[in-house]
């Protein structure tokens, strides 16, 4: 064929790999004996990863109590009854009391749970101003159109931060408290609310306005608060570094959630006595009641948790990979058996030819 | 159905525009001559292609989802649609263009071609497309003719001139036409512009061989009224021969030619595969899938369809090495029609046969001989054994080394006698017309004693005639020419004077021909021709005995024999015969049947001289292409415009009509009745005898006959006929006939294959046409979808291409439908946990680019790479052409698994992804939670790699390039993800995705869920191809064991360096390796066509081919 190469016509088509489809290819074949091992490999590890994680997850504790408040479901439903009349929540305060046989290992964090809240609508997920929460001062006066109806006051004040998100911040607070002993007085357990936001979020995404004369009150002068909220968002903590847009509890609160059951981080409780853990004694959890959930069907819930390398407890995933690694060691088998006796039959069929 | 609006059923012309003074007559109008094959004007482009374009299903549907996304608020952006859309419209708009551009060229070339025209008393030079009907053309030799021309008179006395119409019918031979006798002596423009006459003839009507006229010649106050036939008419495109020039009348111009009647006009053919079709069953019922059709789809199926069909250019096994030509093709959007194709409708001559007759052996008084290189040599023992095997007469056409032949012994002498006779007779016993090529200006008499045989050109009705001749030429008894009352023949340099006494034309009932020719020494000699047949029963002299057994030699290898036999006429005998032969052809009453009985009279007693073989040359390989295409369950059908035995023989020779055939004939049907009497008899006799196979001859006039009342049956008969042969077909009725298969009730899918002008209409109207670049110009090429240089590159055309890009493209088309569930699903299912708010799962931005950057090239490439099985195993077991048949890979059922893998993906990742997070506990060792974009984008990274991998699954044929995609896809999702989470996007009004992507990768669980649900997405895939392959495997997987074995390993795949190559090697060097030069032991043509194109393994095949007619 070398003298073709010479003699070749104008049109001849280059003789490339490439163009006559012959690159150097692999050609697998997936066949059984390639996939038995692999079936009882991956089988075997995934088993021993479900039962690793299992156990992980088992590890982890959980306490939880809802204060909705719905009648007869303790001292809450006062408050709950109070936000059925539609009256704007007046501060109502109720107490979840509890009690530790032993210690709530740490590091705990407080987490509230809200049920049947769709923070996932598509109208009300784009109901925010990421211009405006960066801190730029043409948004701050100017909030976006998305943020509609929740973008002016009536009075024509632009709302800040604008959109149906933030007023519908959750405002409920919480304290804890500590009784080591009957009888004694009860100690508050100092929450950290802090680091209860990406980091990210709360020091890149969301940037409060310039200061104005050194006070973040006057960079927000002329505009107006949500509806919804009883002071201004320079207001929400008393902490120059977690107040106005940068507030941990704001930002945790705008990173809206995927499905209608939410947990948000509230707090850490890793301070002084406590960074072990919560050790054993009774407790009270003091509850500003602000929030109204029975209108829409929701519930509130308050939840202690700890918290291992792979988030909180969830079982799911270690059960999962133990259904999953035994699912292949049984194929495994069956395709093993169906190998055995094919191989037979064929081995046969050559033997007739 | 081509006749356009006129008013009257005929036309009146009045030549030269001379029209009668007094006023009488009502101006007719017609058209100019100018020949349109272009689709747009430049005014027309814009709207006339944008409403092509928007006929298409898929465009229009792209631009309703367009508009709707335009009015009403959705979650996706109009421009996500509208973009690709405006690029697919812009680019086939700029294709087309540029297409019609050529087509304008073209035309422009053809209407502006210089032709003379008489006008006002003189020869004034116009343009083709300013002729007008009615005026006088006058066409010199070799010129095609531009117009439908009435012959008026040729540079001859008596009329007549000859032509070819090889471009029109594929016919080769040189046909006479004659002018009416009182134009035929206007042979000047003078005496024409005297001419005073009118023409009254029908209407224009697409068949070629049809014309009726008549014809009123004004001449001394007198009306002289003369009939006029296809004789006298000569047809646009067909081409002057051997005459020097000719005055003719155009009645017919431009677009109502027959040729132009005969071209179908160029429509866009689709495939019948075009999703969208048949996606729209689907669309009824399921309104979800309004969400499924990406524009993707469409543009990723057209680059595949246009990069694609490269592969059939530059394919080494499709190029012709002998003509230079590569296969080409011209529309790109049948790649995959070509795994489908049910029926192969082929032209004869030029496609199937090389176009030339050879002669090949001859037996000479029982002695058998071989032409090798212009000699005879003698086949076999010898009467004189002592030189039998010495070539003789080898010396013949040398003048120079004939002094030693007349030295010879005498027993030679004798021998080269009864030679002499026998190519005498086949230089005399023939009808074949001579045209010389004239060498300058010497000359153009054919009668010049100097001539080389080279230099003279034979025109025969029949291609063996002209071989026979020919190949007396070459043994040196040179046929120079005739006139009216003489034959001249070369008998080694010395020129023989006969007298051609008489012809007894050749016909179809006697099956030969003889001529009675008076020899220069006064004696008289009958020299009969014909089928052995019909020679020697009426023999009483020669070898009778030997050449019986000769002639079915060469029989049976394929050979046309032809025998000869002599008679030495008495004068008395003479006179009896040329009497006889006056009265029965004078005679008034039952002409045809004393004709007959002279002829028969006449032609017995004969001595027989011998026998000829003849191969009309078949194109290489044709007999193995046809078998393979049978094998393959593919139906072929030869149409041709050749005569029935010319055509029963060829098919016979390469294997299309095997000798075993039940051959069946449905020919020379004269009435309707009659037709489906005949009918109804083959498909009695189909029915009485099922075991054999059964071949159908039909010609021309019985088809239309056949085709006009009795469709059905028709179809019928021919459904239960492994060959059918179509002969004497007009062009139109070659394209009737396959649309008629065509809309037969299976749809089976088309594949028309020719080489001519007259096949064009027949190549635009199957769903697939096939030119083949040959000798008749490049119009059948032009016109078809994709040209091939031979017949036999069909096999690896169709097995090998056509079955690669239809897998390619089903494959295609389903994974894109799964990839699309699996990305749909996920969304849908989110609504019923967020109110059926349309809130997004995914960023807009993920939303956009799934389809155009994560997981469009693996899939891309693979439709491109995608080899299952090896070629050439493709090509050397047509049988597994079957498996893809009926549009296999896309049935109901391989759809509904795609989609049901698709569906059981989505809901894997997305509930998968909804129990990890639970009841949104937190998956990060800090205890922060994730949001909702953190859940799409652990459902889109799951379901990216998901499907990428799935994709790897289906993936057989892995070289570097889909390593490249494949794992580079997966890596630059996650590059691409973490850059876009990294940065607050300054020109984006939301943020949604700021480090989201980075968060969700700093969670362990989430790691293990993505590994969990990619492998547990793909467990089931994987089991169900394992349990296939070990319980059913297909003729397909099988056929991947053979090649199992060999050996390119994953690694080898992925880089080709050799050994001792270092990476830093030059840009240039790595542009080699990305074609694939660098490893020389891989690059090495595996196969060449040496290679036996068969393998022996018949007993596979015909086993499989039991196999799948029983089920």
């Amino acid at each position: 064929m070398t003298w073709s190469a010479t003699a070749r016509g104008a049109h001849q088509p280059d003789n490339t790999a490439f163009t006559q489809q012959r690159l150097p290819a692999w050609q697998p074949l997936l066949s059984a004996s390639i996939a038995l091992p692999l079936f009882f490999c991956a089988g075997l590890a995934f088993i021993g990863l479900g039962l690793g994680l299992f156990y992980s997850s088992n590890g982890i504790k959980e306490l939880e109590y809802d204060y909705t408040g719905n009648p007869g479901t303790g001292n809450c439903s006062v408050c709950a009854l109070a936000d059925q009349g539609r009256a704007p929540p007046i501060r109502c305060s109720c107490a979840w009391y509890f009690s530790l046989p032993e210690l709530f290992p740490g590091p705990v964090y407080l987490y509230y749970e809200l049920t049947n809240f769709y923070q996932n609508n598509r109208r009300y997920g784009v109901s925010r101003d990421d211009s405006q929460l960066s801190g730029l001062p043409s948004a701050l006066r100017h909030p976006a159109n998305e943020c509609a109806p929740y973008q002016r006051r009536a009075t024509g004040l632009p709302i800040a931060p604008c959109g149906a998100i933030a007023n519908s911040l959750f405002n409920d607070t919480f304290s804890l408290w500590h009784q080591r002993r009957p009888g004694e007085p009860y100690v508050e357990v100092p929450l950290e609310r802090t680091g209860i936001a990406w980091w990210t979020d709360c020091h890149v995404k969301f940037r409060n306005p310039p200061l104005v004369n050194g006070s973040l009150a006057l960079a927000f002068r002329g505009t107006a608060p949500p509806p919804n909220w009883h002071r201004p968002v320079y207001e929400l903590s008393p902490d120059p570094n977690n107040t106005g847009f940068i507030n941990q509890d704001f930002v945790v609160w705008m990173r809206t959630a995927a499905l209608p059951t939410f947990r948000k981080l509230y707090a850490r409780i890793r301070q002084g006595n406590y960074s072990a853990g919560l050790p054993r004694g009774a407790y009270r959890v003091n509850i500003t009641y602000n929030y109204p959930v029975r209108a829409f069907g929701g519930h509130k819930r308050i939840v202690f948790s700890n918290i291992s390398w792979m988030g909180g407890k969830n079982p799911f995933l270690g059960i999962a990979y133990l259904v999953v690694g035994s699912l292949c060691i049984l194929m495994g088998f069956v395709m093993l058996v169906v190998y055995i006796r094919y191989q037979d039959q064929n081995d046969e069929e050559e033997d007739e030819e | 159905g081509f006749d356009p609006p006129h008013q009257s059923d005929t036309r009146t012309i009045y030549i030269a525009n001379r029209f009668p003074q007094n006023g009488l007559y009502t101006p007719q109008k017609f058209i100019d001559n100018r020949i349109i094959s272009s689709k747009y004007t430049v005014w027309n482009f814009v709207p006339k292609n944008l409403f092509e374009q928007f006929r298409r299903v898929a465009n229009f549907y792209f631009l309703i989802i367009f508009l709707v996304q335009l009015m009403i608020d959705t979650p996706t952006s109009p421009i996500t649609s509208g973009l690709p859309l405006f690029f697919v419209i812009t680019v086939t708009a700029i294709k087309q263009g540029y297409e019609d551009w050529l087509r304008h060229n073209s035309d422009n070339e053809v209407n502006g071609a210089p032709v003379y025209v008489v006008r006002s008393g003189g020869l004034v030079k116009t343009r083709s497309k300013n002729i007008r009907v009615g005026d006088i053309v006058r066409i010199a030799k070799d010129e095609i003719f531009p117009a439908d021309l009435v012959l008026l008179s040729s540079d001859r006395l008596d009329g007549s001139c000859h032509v070819t119409t090889a471009s029109l019918d594929g016919e080769t031979n040189l046909k006479t036409h004659v002018a009416v006798p009182e134009t035929a002596v206007l042979q000047t423009v003078a005496s024409l512009d005297t001419l005073i006459a009118v023409i009254e003839c029908q209407q224009p009507e697409a068949d070629l061989y049809r014309f009726m006229g008549r014809m009123i010649i004004t001449q001394q106050m007198e009306e002289i009224v003369r009939p006029l036939g296809p004789e006298s008419l000569l047809l646009r495109g067909a081409r002057l021969k051997n005459t020097k020039e000719i005055f003719g009348v155009a009645i017919y111009t431009g677009m109502e030619t027959k040729m132009a009647l005969n071209y179908k006009s160029k429509s866009q053919k689709r495939s019948a595969v075009e999703i969208l079709r048949f996606i729209s069953d689907f669309l009824a019922f399921l309104v979800l899938y309004n969400f499924i059709i990406p524009i993707s789809l469409y543009v990723t199926v057209e680059m595949q369809k246009f990069l694609g069909s490269f592969f059939i250019g530059w394919d080494l096994d499709l190029y012709h090495e002998e003509s230079d030509q590569k296969a080409q093709v011209n529309t790109s959007d049948l790649n995959e029609e070509l795994g489908q194709v049910e029926y192969v409708f082929t032209d004869k001559t030029g496609t199937l046969t090389e176009n030339e007759m050879q002669f090949r052996e001859c037996s000479i008084n029982g002695i058998k001989y071989q032409e090798i290189n212009g000699r005879l040599v003698s086949e076999g023992p010898t009467p004189d054994s002592s030189d039998g095997n010495l070539p003789y007469l080898n010396s013949l056409p040398h003048l120079t080394t004939s002094s030693s032949f007349r030295t010879s012994p005498e027993s030679e002498t004798e021998l080269i006698k009864e030679h002499d006779l026998f190519f005498k007779a086949v230089s005399l016993c023939h009808t074949v017309q001579i045209s010389s090529v004239q060498t300058d200006g010497i000359g153009d008499g054919p009668w010049q004693s100097n001539l080389a045989p080279s230099q003279l050109e034979y025109y025969a009705s029949s291609p063996d005639e002209k071989a026979l001749v020919e190949a007396a030429a070459r043994i040196g008894i040179v046929f120079i020419g005739n006139s009216e009352e003489t034959m001249e023949v070369k008998t080694l340099g010395k020129l023989e004077r006969y007298k051609l006494l008489h012809i007894l034309e050749f016909d179809s009932d006697r099956r030969r021909m003889s001529v009675i020719v008076q020899a220069p020494s006064g004696e008289k000699f009958l020299f009969a021709k014909g089928a052995e047949s019909s020679i020697l029963p009426n023999c009483v002299g020669g070898e009778i005995e030997k050449t019986r057994i000769h002639v079915d030699e060469f029989a049976l290898k394929g050979l046309r024999t032809l025998c000869m036999a002599y008679k030495r006429l008495t004068s008395k005998e003479y006179e009896a015969i040329n009497r006889r032969l006056f009265e029965a052809r004078t005679a008034l009453q039952q002409r045809e049947e004393k004709l007959a009985d002279v002829f028969h009279f006449i032609e017995k007693d004969l001595i027989l001289l011998g026998a000829t073989a003849v191969e009309d040359r078949l194109q290489d390989r044709v007999r193995e292409t046809i078998e393979a295409l049978r094998m393959a369950g593919i139906k072929v059908w030869v149409l041709t415009g050749d005569k029935h035995e010319t055509a029963v023989s060829v098919s016979l020779s390469c294997g299309h009509f095997h000798r075993t055939m039940n051959i069946l004939e449905l020919i020379n049907q004269k009435s309707d009745s009659q037709c489906a009497e005949q009918l109804r008899q083959l498909a009695r006799r189909i029915k009485e005898d099922h075991v054999i196979q059964h071949g159908l001859v039909v010609d021309g006039t019985s088809l239309s006959l056949a085709l006009r009342e009795h469709e059905k049956l028709f179809m019928e008969v021919c459904r239960n006929c492994s060959a059918v042969l179509c002969c004497r077909m007009a062009p139109l009725q070659k394209a009737k006939v396959i649309r008629l298969i065509k809309i037969s009730p299976e749809k089976p899918i088309t594949l028309a294959v020719g080489d001519g002008a007259n096949d064009v209409s027949m190549i635009q109207e199957a769903h697939v046409g096939i030119g083949i670049m040959g000798k008749e110009g490049r119009q059948a090429a032009r016109n078809s979808d994709y040209a091939i240089a031979r017949f036999k590159f069909l096999s690896k055309l169709l097995f090998v291409h056509g079955h690669f890009y239809y897998i390619r493209i089903a494959t295609l088309v389903q994974y894109f439908f799964y990839k699309n569930v699996c990305f749909i699903t996920p969304q849908f299912l989110y609504q019923f946990y967020c109110l059926f708010s349309q809130q997004t799962l995914y960023d807009s931005v993920y939303l956009t680019l799934y389809n155009i950057c994560f997981t469009s090239l693996p899939i891309l490439i693979y439709s491109l790479l995608e080899q299952h099985i090896d070629p050439h195993v493709l090509q050397s077991k047509p049988t597994l052409y079957r498996d893809i048949s009926k549009n296999r890979q896309l049935s109901i059922k391989t759809f509904l698994y795609w989609t049901i893998l698709g569906f059981s993906h989505a809901f894997i990742f997305f509930y998968g992804s909804y129990f990890l997070i639970g009841k949104d506990i937190s998956l990060l060792g800090n205890g922060q939670m994730f949001g909702n974009w953190t859940f799409g984008t652990l459902v889109f990274t799951v379901m990216v790699i998901t499907v990428t991998v799935k994709m790897a699954l289906e993936t057989h044929f892995w070289t570097w390039i889909n390593h490249l995609v494949t794992w580079g896809s997966i890596i630059f999702y996650f590059v691409f993800s973490l850059f876009y989470g990294g940065i607050l996007w300054p020109f984006l009004s939301s943020q949604n995705m700021y480090f989201v992507f980075i968060q969700l990768l700093s969670s362990g669980s989430a790691w293990f869920a993505i590994i969990l649900m990619v492998v547990t997405c793909l467990l089931l895939d994987i089991v169900k191809k394992v349990f296939e392959r070990q319980l059913h495997p297909t003729n397909t997987e099988k056929a991947q064991l053979i090649k199992a074995n060999s050996s390119v390993k994953c690694l080898d795949s992925m880089c080709c360096f050799s050994e001792g190559e270092t990476a830093c090697a030059s840009f240039g060097r790595m542009l080699e390796r990305v074609v694939g030069r660098c490893s020389p032991t891989h690059v090495s043509r595996s196969w060449s066509a040496s290679d036996p194109f068969y393998t022996n393994d018949r007993s596979i095949l015909t086993l499989s081919t039991m196999d799948s007619s029983t089920c």
